[in-house]
């Protein structure tokens, strides 16, 4: 198990290293050049000026020289400054990270309490008429474009109804708890909405599976009343699967929520890494990004740990 | 058993038996049908696509404008089907495109076996590991000049098309490799392949001949239930401004003024979002269909 986990991380800490240096050369074929960026910001630079700046900020150098420099500095700390922002990458990257993780912990959470028992009974009522409308209903969910279900989240309850606010957050806004939760509502909504269908289906095959296995036979067969089987021999043994989709799930919303993100104007990572990227912020894009990459293979990490841990049949020698 | 159960007969036997599924081929036969016939409604309505009316812009529905117009006060019908032309060639394109390079990564991998198979299913782990919608977004914001494109290529019209279908096809094809591979190296080791190997047949034959035609019902399964992903990254990436660009109209980017004109012209977000999502729900259900048809294990 032991020699298993550092195999897998060090896997996944050469992807990283290899993601740090092709998303440093990416961002280098930006359009876009920080030396042109300060010309058209102070129209009093010369041309000899842009050749001493480029050399000044090393730009100069050959590729692998620069990644060189970046990748020493970062490993002492130092993570640059933000253009955008005008602070240190990490200031801005902290609150970023936060207000994600609330929006996608809340909407996985609401997700699960929903999908999970839906998938259950589901399951149990395997070809009858509420098996059918829920699973067109879950690939309702799987099949709606994201931002669009958020559009129309907008028009329902920010212009028809005008009951929520159609982006922002409450950082501006003084008063009680619930002005600023309720910028939270829609973007949650739409999460919860996106990802309930999938954890639906997931429950529901992995349920039907398990029930299809001899031992559940067994139970019945030496008398074990029906709930008993379903929730003592069935649903935790198909919760194995579903436990490791709920890791892949939260490094997939990391950084896919950025849509969603981006229509609620919500400032977390999501947007962080689109304005980064689209406004030219290379310090902070690109430290960014290796954040939601680290995230993401955390979570492919965790799913597989989790596998290990929760299903002794599976032994990784 | 006789004559007319041969596989494929009977795999469309279950199929017929899938009636979600057998809807969803129908509408995606209209609504390709639609989308192609975007000359035809231009003629009947006796206007173009880039027909600007700066006096006519946010028209309700009405006889000339079945759908209303846009913010230009060009017709949104003739917009919308004309988008629809792209994104579903976008989306049967790319998923085509990440289907071929899968399978032939797949098939090299599982035929091969050994350091070949490790290094390329090391690479596709970490593929699978990566955030995919900001790396798609950093794709697609590279500057064409300085990757090295041509001019004349990288300030043509239709670039934006095809850079969508590149980038989508060079992240997409880990699911169709994975599968791909674990058939051919079961099936590598199997009598007929044995038997063609005895024949003097080079692997390339083997390969392309005895292994490819058995991973065929696979593969295009997974083809189908892809193509709707690719439309929703499509309209995802042309949503944020970076996928298709226009006047070139798409699902995705008929969709991107929409955020602003919410309070003016709140139709106009309607009718693209329940075009991509018919057709992403249609390619979903008829992928589960097709999957339900050609599983050998679902055979009776």
């Amino acid at each position: 198990m032991m020699s298993y986990l550092s195999h897998r991380a060090l896997h996944s800490l050469i992807v990283l290293s290899i993601m740090s240096f092709v998303i440093y050369g990416l961002l280098g074929l930006m359009p876009g050049d920080p030396i042109d960026l300060m010309i058209s910001a102070d129209p009093k630079l010369t041309s000899e000026d842009a050749v001493r700046l480029r050399e000044l900020y090393g730009l100069d150098k050959s590729i692998m020289e620069r990644y060189g420099n970046w990748l020493g500095a970062a490993l002492s700390g130092d993570f640059g400054y933000s253009r955008l922002f005008a602070k240190p990458v990490p200031d801005v990257l902290f609150p970023a990270l936060a207000n994600t993780v609330v929006l996608i912990g809340t909407a996985i959470g609401l997700s699960l309490l929903i999908g999970l028992p839906a998938g259950l009974i589901v399951a149990l009522k395997h070809y009858s008429k509420l098996d059918y409308t829920i699973n067109l209903l879950a690939f309702s969910g799987i099949s709606m474009p994201a931002f669009w279900l958020a559009l129309l989240l907008i028009i329902l309850f920010a212009v028809t109804l005008g009951i929520l606010p159609a982006g922002g957050t409450g950082e501006l806004s003084a008063g009680g708890a619930w002005s600023k939760l309720q910028f939270l509502v829609l973007p949650v909504m739409t999460l919860t909405i996106a990802s309930v269908g999938g954890h639906t289906r997931y429950m529901r095959a992995a349920m039907l599976e398990t029930l299809r296995q001899d031992y559940i036979r067994t139970a019945k067969a030496k008398g074990a009343g029906q709930v008993r089987v379903v929730l003592v021999h069935a649903l935790r043994n198909a919760m194995i699967p579903v436990v490791t989709i709920i890791a892949l799930d939260f490094g997939f919303l990391f950084s896919g929520a950025l849509v969603t993100e981006t229509v609620f104007a919500y400032p977390g990572m999501g947007k962080l890494i689109f304005d980064s990227i689209m406004g030219n912020d290379f310090n902070l894009a690109l430290v960014a990004l290796l954040l939601a990459t680290s995230v993401t293979l955390i979570g492919n990490l965790l799913a597989d740990l989790a596998y290990a841990w929760l299903d002794p049949r599976i032994s990784y020698k | 058993m006789n004559d007319s159960t041969t596989l494929l007969s009977l795999a469309f036997k279950r199929f017929k038996r899938h009636k979600l599924a057998l809807a969803s081929g129908l509408v995606l036969i209209v609504l390709a049908v639609l989308a192609l016939g975007a000359p035809v409604a231009e003629a009947i309505l006796g206007i173009a696509a880039d027909d600007v009316d700066l006096l006519a812009r946010f028209s309700g529905p009405s006889v000339t404008h079945p759908l209303g117009t846009d913010e230009l006060g060009r017709d949104f019908l003739i917009r919308l089907l004309y988008g629809g032309q792209v994104s579903l060639m976008v989306g049967v394109t790319a998923a085509l495109a990440a289907a071929g390079l899968g399978t032939a990564v797949g098939l090299y991998a599982g035929y091969h076996g050994g350091r070949a198979d490790a290094f390329l299913m090391r690479f596709t782990d970490g593929i699978i590991s990566l955030p995919l919608l900001p790396l798609l977004i950093v794709l697609a914001a590279l500057d064409l000049e300085k990757v090295g494109i041509p001019d004349a290529i990288a300030n043509s019209e239709n670039v934006s098309l095809y850079r969508i279908i590149l980038i989508v096809a060079l992240v997409g094809w880990t699911t169709v490799a994975r599968l791909v591979r674990g058939a051919a190296l079961s099936l590598r080791e199997r009598d007929f392949v044995l038997a063609a190997r005895s024949h003097g047949a080079s692997d390339l034959r083997i390969m392309g001949v005895h292994i490819l035609p058995n991973l065929v019902s696979p593969v295009v399964v997974a083809t189908t239930l892809s193509v709707g992903n690719v439309i929703l990254l499509e309209s995802v990436l042309s949503f944020l401004g970076l996928g298709i660009q226009p006047p070139l109209p798409s699902w995705g980017n008929l969709l991107t003024n929409a955020q602003e004109l919410i309070w003016t012209a709140p139709a106009l977000a309607v009718y693209p979002g329940t075009m991509i999502f018919i057709t992403v729900i249609a390619f979903n259900f008829l992928g589960d269909g097709l999957q339900d048809a050609l599983d050998p294990k679902a055979m009776e």
